[in-house]
């Protein structure tokens, strides 16, 4: 297997505070990867850094796309970081709530196309075709989200698992090959969070995407990922697999508490 | 709420205005005899006043939060849907039409002035509409750019002789850059932030153009800019005046033209991702500087253009015409018509220089009923007169 996301070494401080310590995390093409840790462990920073929204303070974090070059994304804008295919969602949703369902999937298709100003006012041929075809894109996109019978309604108006959907839905019309979901169940009743657990591996298995994922829901984690990294006070303190990570004593010990012998 | 409660909080507030007004509604000292007059017959008609309005005020506020909170995507306001059946959109443009072609002949040479002013504000307000309404930057300077215009076609007239037709693409253009300029040191800012620094922009340009005498002639302003010309022929001042009603028309149906295509384009599109969400926008690989700059060029375009046209109608500028007032009145255009929704914009300039313009007869009360209408309108209705509708798409089961 060949591994698609390379972090070495890396290090995020804000002023006094080292929010991540020197983390290693290794991610293979078509792997389900989750990233757990108590509230404050610096999981959302690790998934800023990776996507461009801070600069790690030091470390490596190297890219190689199944059909691409190889290379280090440190300190590339956001915008630049989505298109060479690492696209995410968001711990509190954050879809444009003044456009439709079908428009917000439709912007996620920017990086992939290119018409510019004159390209709009004219609307020729070429501009037109895009725009049809990014249009029957966001709506095959939909369609196996399910979410195909909201297209033209208000994103903001969608029931709160939908709009998580959504967001999944809006990435993945980024073309990813690395898909970051920041606890996406967050929020969701058991019936949702076990459709989502169905959907989450659809997308591995017919879109090729592979998965990285924060989430707090021990059941879904446990179930979905093959490997799963520990962090605490930004330092990784297990990795390994479900079965592995539930024996450690050191995260027993971050998420329970040290036993005192009395 | 019982009805008591309504009632005793009404007539709190008409006690408190009583109050509030007392010293100048009822005491009166008379100079000429040296005594004081007690009006109380005004403190009645005020706390009277004031117990009404506040009824009315606390009914309507009711009716308002009754109706709920339905979104203007699902109950489609009634103008939306005229314009967008056939049904009613052919005839009813057509009307308008001949009602634009056959008004500066069924109306006086001033009526034709108000209209042409107020079309030059249709075109800012449709410009301003492009950078606040869509990108959501809120530019409190856009007048900066208005003057821009203006002054490059009254400059390149009087230094090289250049005539309206070739000034207005040229004014557009200096608009454009003079855009990017402005945009280039505020890309990092946003909101309350970004409007001070667009305020001081806007001053910046006003008092260069007031101070730097050798350039723009201070605040004598520049006189005898000449009117456009018709291939060359000289036009009476009636048939100028009727000339210039046309070219702003033309103008004005060529601004919707291109910004209902930028909407709801990729471009259209990225700019309202800005405003909604700036982190989720550039997660979706949307470059956020160049949207920016582009939302900050193409707004000034049109503020350009329009300068350029406001220069060949007033025949005069000075700095004194690009005020942060007129600022504001551009803002209030699209805050009141409806931010980001063309046809709102255009209701809500044609109400702001119109209403003003006919309310002459009223005096002094004529810019308390200005403001109370805006007041009013942002209570009542904060997403303005015509709210935005996002297109729809059609797809087969």
């Amino acid at each position: 297997m060949k591994p698609i996301l390379e972090v070495k070494n890396m290090t995020m401080d804000f002023g006094g505070l080292r929010a991540i310590d020197s983390l290693d995390i290794t991610i293979n093409q078509g792997e389900i990867i989750a990233l757990i840790g108590p509230n404050g462990a610096g999981k959302t920073t690790f998934f800023n850094c990776i996507t461009g929204i801070y600069t790690p303070t030091s470390g490596d974090i190297h890219i190689s796309p199944p059909h691409g070059e190889p290379q280090r994304i440190n300190g590339l804008k956001p915008n630049v970081i989505t298109k060479k295919g690492l696209a995410r969602t968001f711990q509190n949703i954050r879809l444009f709530t003044s456009m439709t369902v079908l428009e917000n999937v439709m912007i996620g298709c920017h990086a992939v196309t290119k018409a510019g100003v004159l390209g709009a006012i004219f609307r020729g041929p070429a501009t037109k075709a895009e725009e049809s075809r990014i249009v029957e894109k966001s709506y095959s996109i939909l369609e196996k989200m399910g979410l195909a019978r909201y297209v033209n309604d208000l994103a903001v108006n969608l029931p709160y698992g939908a709009q998580r959907r959504l967001e999944i839905a809006r990435a993945m019309a980024t073309d990813p090959f690395l898909l970051l979901l920041d606890e996406p169940a967050a929020g969701m009743n058991p019936q949702e969070t076990r459709a989502l657990d169905e959907l989450i591996l659809r997308l591995r298995d017919r879109e090729g995407v592979a998965i990285l994922l924060i989430e707090h829901d021990m059941k879904l984690v446990m179930s979905l990922s093959e490997k799963i990294y520990v962090v605490d006070y930004g330092k990784k303190i297990g990795e390994g697999t479900p079965e592995e990570i539930r024996n450690n004593p050191a995260v027993i010990k971050a998420y329970l508490g040290e036993e005192i012998d009395a | 709420m019982t009805a008591k409660n309504e009632l005793t909080k009404s007539l709190m507030a008409s006690i408190w205005f009583m109050f509030l007004t007392f010293p100048i509604m009822v005491i009166r000292v008379n100079t000429v005899t040296d005594t004081i007059e007690w009006r109380w017959q005004n403190m009645f008609a005020v706390g009277f006043g004031a117990f009404f309005l506040s009824m009315l005020w606390r009914y309507l506020i009711r009716k308002k939060e009754m109706s709920g909170k339905k979104d203007s995507q699902s109950r489609k306001s009634p103008i939306y849907q005229v314009i967008r059946d056939q049904k009613f959109a052919l005839p009813g443009l057509a009307a308008i039409a001949v009602f634009t072609i056959l008004f500066p002949h069924i109306f006086s040479m001033y009526q034709t002035n108000i209209m042409i002013s107020a079309l030059i504000y249709v075109m800012l307000g449709l410009g301003l509409n492009i950078v606040i309404g869509l990108a959501g930057l809120l530019d409190l300077g856009y007048v900066a750019f208005f003057a821009v215009g203006a002054y490059s076609y009254a400059l390149l007239n009087l230094h090289y002789g250049i005539t309206f037709w070739i000034a207005l693409p040229l004014g557009g253009l200096l608009g454009a850059v003079a855009g990017i300029i402005l945009g280039y040191p505020v890309l990092r800012l946003r909101g309350d932030y970004l409007a001070i620094v667009t305020l001081g922009f806007g001053e910046i340009i006003r008092l260069v153009m007031e101070n730097w005498n050798e350039f723009s002639f201070g605040p004598s302003g520049i006189a005898n800019i000449p009117k456009p010309g018709f291939f060359g022929m000289e036009l009476s001042l009636h048939a100028t005046t009727i000339y210039i009603f046309y070219t702003i028309v033309a103008l004005v149906i060529f601004t919707i033209f291109v910004i209902n295509r930028l909407e709801n384009s990729r471009i259209g599109r990225a700019w309202i991702a800005l405003k909604d969400d700036e982190i989720a926008c550039q997660a979706m690989g949307i470059d956020k500087a160049r949207t920016k700059l582009r939302a900050f060029a193409l707004g000034a375009t049109w503020a350009g253009m329009g300068g350029v046209v406001f220069a060949a109608k007033t025949t005069f500028i000075n700095p004194a015409s690009f005020t942060i007032w007129e600022s504001v009145i551009i803002l209030c255009t699209v805050v009141l018509g409806g931010m980001g929704s063309i046809p709102g914009v255009i209701c809500g300039a044609m109400l702001l220089i119109l209403l003003p313009e006919y309310l002459r007869d009223f005096g002094e009360f004529r810019m308390i009923t200005f403001g109370s209408v805006l007041v009013l309108m942002m209570v009542f209705r904060p997403g303005g007169m015509i709210e935005n509708v996002r297109k729809t798409y059609q797809f087969k089961k």
